[in-house]
């Protein structure tokens, strides 16, 4: 905004054609306002604009993402799967945001495909469900895990701290676990049958 | 145009105010509603949590792209903080081999817009350490100097809490205590069988409501956030926006103070010069009296920069203090898993922003390795998941049978995984010690004399160690945890720290209590004020933030600098009227 109306100013003043509309002189592209989220500050704004619109996974390692995510946190009768709650998004913008995440996952990624080839000639998401859980099996229990998985275990167990985190941070995250609150409400204490479930009294 | 030219502001202002946080916001209100005709400058941004522009309170996590984590904010995308540990464009440094981490919001009322609220006043013995243990030093006023304004503040401001008749913890004007939450209780019955005592917490959240501008607590657990409602204290809604409605206070944000002015003649202040921080344009303000409510680093840094033929050494420095006895409250902390609260009932249990119960100073130090006391804090319950909900899973699933009795190893996938997710949710507690650490003429800060900030305004070089007096209470605060969680039947989490990590003491500054830097005393050689906060050298200059307070007791500091701060206001008024100032 600022500089186009210095420029206008140039334009008509300096260069004496107050008859040609200033616009087609400056050819300025049209600025759209950034919209700030209430609550953000505009640097915050800035940023959070910039990254959403940058990608960083490749379409096949975010396709990965989504097969592991959807093992690590699969639907059940009460909540649907990781991807139905958009986990995959979340972890894309999260190695973005902190690029500390990048190495480690798309490293990580890179490993299980080099593990599902030599075992199965093949990219982890062309393995059938039972091959992946084979490998799978080999890197998620890190106490058991054989030594030469230590870099699967690794990998495995961020994939599951994003997965847990990105899904229960969400809608369905919340109805799942039956978080009730962030809402207006008149605090009277802990509900009687609970008291009495613990042998607590407000005496 | 005329970028260079420094822009003065014809009127001359009663009082010109430093800062808009706890110190500041107090200074304008009680000032302007006494008639004076006051400017407050503040280096931030205006900020009203009730307008939709800045609101964060009841959003969900998943209306922030990074579901709340501390990416950009350090307490997170939903705090009310635009600040942080880091400015960009403000930089400090720390001595080689020393440490100090300097927490600064740039906003209407500073940091008191997410502060936790924990509003405690000091006790009588707080104000005399140095003669009740022979180490450290007694302020120049007792309790008895400051108790009518706490009472004051108490009245003015609100604050829930509960009558316990505890010498050095004197009640206030109480409205009520929430009722402990389901892991309060259980820390209150271990506390009991200890003797360790655990009553309600003392917050300035309004339990019910106390006037018209204000409303009552809902319960959200978000004070942090900022109230949209004004149940809870900060210096902006309660303070600073009814000293403007006043007609009286003057409010130019984003005017970043270089220095104080003052006149070469006389040695009085005769205002101030600021940055504009959107043009960069150098402007002056003058005023008859200057207050300085920066923050206790801000203020000394001011003051040293203030450098003149007549006050080489910074303003109202002739003791040569300014800078030194910085200090900031202990802090230790340990977290535990509570194996009966697993698969807990669920219903609503936000509660205030903040624990309803804590653990005030209960020892005698007489009796103990370490001079000085602290207190416990304690969180837990069912809070809202955010960013870092479920991580580490793996290092506790495979520790528990599930309810049909089975176990699995750690780690795992699956919908086991989401019963773990669910049986563990609520199921800890976290207790940390804030505790009073002994002032130290060598911790402290000076100019740095190689750089500038963004403003080109000289900054802070820290120095700062803790004492072997710290580092024992810690280690005092890391048994204390063990007993309380061994007491409450639950399993402590991670290693607990020894000696080589301190016991877990933070790093100076990590508090957020940083005070003492223009220490108040009644010897000129030895202090920049007298105990009205007013330079001994510059009867016009006052300090009313945590700089000029000699100790800190393990009481977090803000409600004393309320207090302290009214104290002073009404001191300048009576000294106005009888033509002193
Ligand atoms: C997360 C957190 C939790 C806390 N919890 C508690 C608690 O529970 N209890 C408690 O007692 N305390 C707590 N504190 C500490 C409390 O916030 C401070 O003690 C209090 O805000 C200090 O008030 P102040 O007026 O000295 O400074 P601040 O509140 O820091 O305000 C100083 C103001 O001055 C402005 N300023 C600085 N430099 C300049 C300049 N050169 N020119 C113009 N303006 C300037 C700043 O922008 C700021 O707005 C907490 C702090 C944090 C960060
Ligand atoms: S807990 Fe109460 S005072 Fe704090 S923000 Fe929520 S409603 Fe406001």
């Amino acid at each position: 905004m600022k500089r186009r109306d210095t420029l206008k100013s140039i334009a008509l003043g300096s260069l004496g054609m107050a008859t040609v509309p200033s616009t087609d002189l400056v050819a300025a592209p049209p600025e759209k306002p950034l919209p700030i989220p209430g609550g953000r500050q505009k640097s915050e704004a800035i940023r959070d604009a910039k990254l959403m619109a940058e990608k960083f996974f490749t379409p096949h390692e975010l396709k990965t993402i989504t097969v592991l995510c959807d093992i690590i946190l699969p639907a059940d009768q009460k909540s649907g799967s990781a991807s139905q709650a958009g986990v995959p998004a979340f972890i894309e913008f999260m190695a973005k945001d902190q690029p500390v995440h990048q190495t480690p996952l798309r490293g990580g990624l890179a490993w299980l495909d080099s593990e599902s080839r030599k075992r199965f000639n093949k990219k982890f998401v062309e393995l059938t469900k039972p091959q992946q859980i084979e490998i799978v099996d080999d890197i998620a229990y890190p106490e058991q895990a054989k030594p030469q998985y230590s870099q699967g275990v690794a990998f495995f167990n961020k994939m599951r701290d994003m997965t847990l985190t990105g899904f229960y941070t969400t809608r369905m995250g919340f109805d799942d676990l039956g978080y009730v609150g962030n809402t207006p409400n008149n605090w009277e204490g802990v509900p009687e049958e609970v008291l009495k479930q613990y042998g607590l009294s407000y005496e | 145009m005329s970028n260079f030219h420094i822009q003065e502001t014809p009127e001359v202002f009663d009082v010109i105010i430093v800062g808009s946080g706890a110190g500041g916001g107090m200074a304008a209100y009680q000032l302007s509603k006494a008639g004076a005709k006051v400017c407050l400058l503040e280096a931030g941004g205006y900020y009203d949590p009730a307008d939709p522009k800045y609101i964060t309170q009841l959003k969900f996590p998943w209306e922030s792209p990074r579901r709340g984590a501390s990416t950009t904010r350090p307490f997170g995308d939903f705090d009310a903080a635009w600040g942080g540990w880091q400015l960009e464009g403000e930089p400090y440094s720390a001595a080689p081999g020393t440490e100090f981490h300097w927490f600064r919001s740039r906003m209407l009322g500073g940091r008191t817009n997410h502060w936790g609220r924990i509003s405690l006043r000091f006790g009588p013995d707080d104000f005399r350490r140095g003669t009740l243990t022979g180490i450290g030093d007694d302020w120049p006023i007792t309790y008895d100097d400051v108790a009518p304004y706490y009472d004051k503040v108490d009245k003015l401001i609100g604050i829930f809490g509960s009558k316990e008749g505890l010498r050095n913890e004197p009640d206030g004007h109480f409205l009520p205590a929430p009722k402990p939450r389901l892991h309060e209780l259980m820390l209150k019955k271990a506390g009991k069988n200890l003797g360790i005592p655990v009553i309600p917490s003392r917050l300035s959240i309004l339990t019910k409501k106390i006037n018209d501008e204000r409303g009552q607590c809902f319960y959200c657990s978000q004070c942090g956030r900022a109230c949209q409602v004004y149940a809870d204290f900060s210096s902006s809604s309660c303070l600073c926006k009814p000293a403007v409605k006043t007609g009286n206070t003057r409010l130019i944000n984003g005017a970043m103070v270089r220095e104080v002015l003052t006149d070469q003649k006389t040695g009085l202040c005769t205002g101030v010069s600021y940055v504009d921080t959107a043009t960069l344009q150098e402007r002056t303000v003058r005023g008859k009296i200057v207050v300085l409510a920066a923050s206790s680093c801000e203020s000394a840094r001011l003051l040293l920069n203030s450098k003149s033929a007549r006050f080489p050494n910074g303003l109202a420095n002739s003791s040569g203090v300014i800078g030194k006895y910085l200090n900031d409250s202990t802090g230790a902390s340990r977290s535990a898993f509570i194996p009966a609260l697993m698969n807990r009932k669920r219903y609503n249990e936000d509660g205030v922003g903040g624990m309803h119960v804590y653990t005030p100073w209960w020892l005698d130090n007489k009796k103990l390795d370490f001079p000085r006391g602290y207190h416990i804090e304690y969180g837990g319950g069912m809070g809202m998941p955010m960013y870092g909900y479920g991580m580490g899973i793996h290092g506790m699933n495979g520790k528990y049978a599930y309810t049909d009795g089975k176990s699995l190893p750690s780690g795992g996938y699956g919908s086991r995984l989401k019963e773990d997710a669910r049986r563990f949710y609520g199921a800890y507690v976290g207790m940390a010690g804030r505790g009073e650490p002994i002032p130290l003429e060598s911790n402290y800060c000076e100019i740095d004399p190689n750089n500038v900030d963004k403003y080109g305004i000289p900054t802070l070089r820290f120095h700062y160690k803790w004492s072997e007096n710290e580092v024992k209470q810690a280690q005092h605060m890391q048994d204390t945890f063990e007993e309380m969680i061994h007491e409450m039947g639950g399993i402590a989490l991670g290693n607990k720290p020894g000696k080589e990590q301190n016991y877990g003491l933070e790093a100076p500054g990590k508090i957020i209590h940083e005070i003492g830097t223009v220490r108040m005393g009644s010897d000129p050689k030895k202090s920049a004020l007298n105990s009205f906060m007013q330079g001994h050298d510059v009867k016009n200059l006052f300090v009313v933030d945590a700089a000029p307070f000699v100790t800190q007791g393990d009481k977090n500091v803000t409600w004393t600098i309320l207090a302290m701060s009214m104290r002073t206001s009404d001191y300048i008024i009576d000294q106005v009227k009888q033509k002193n100032l």
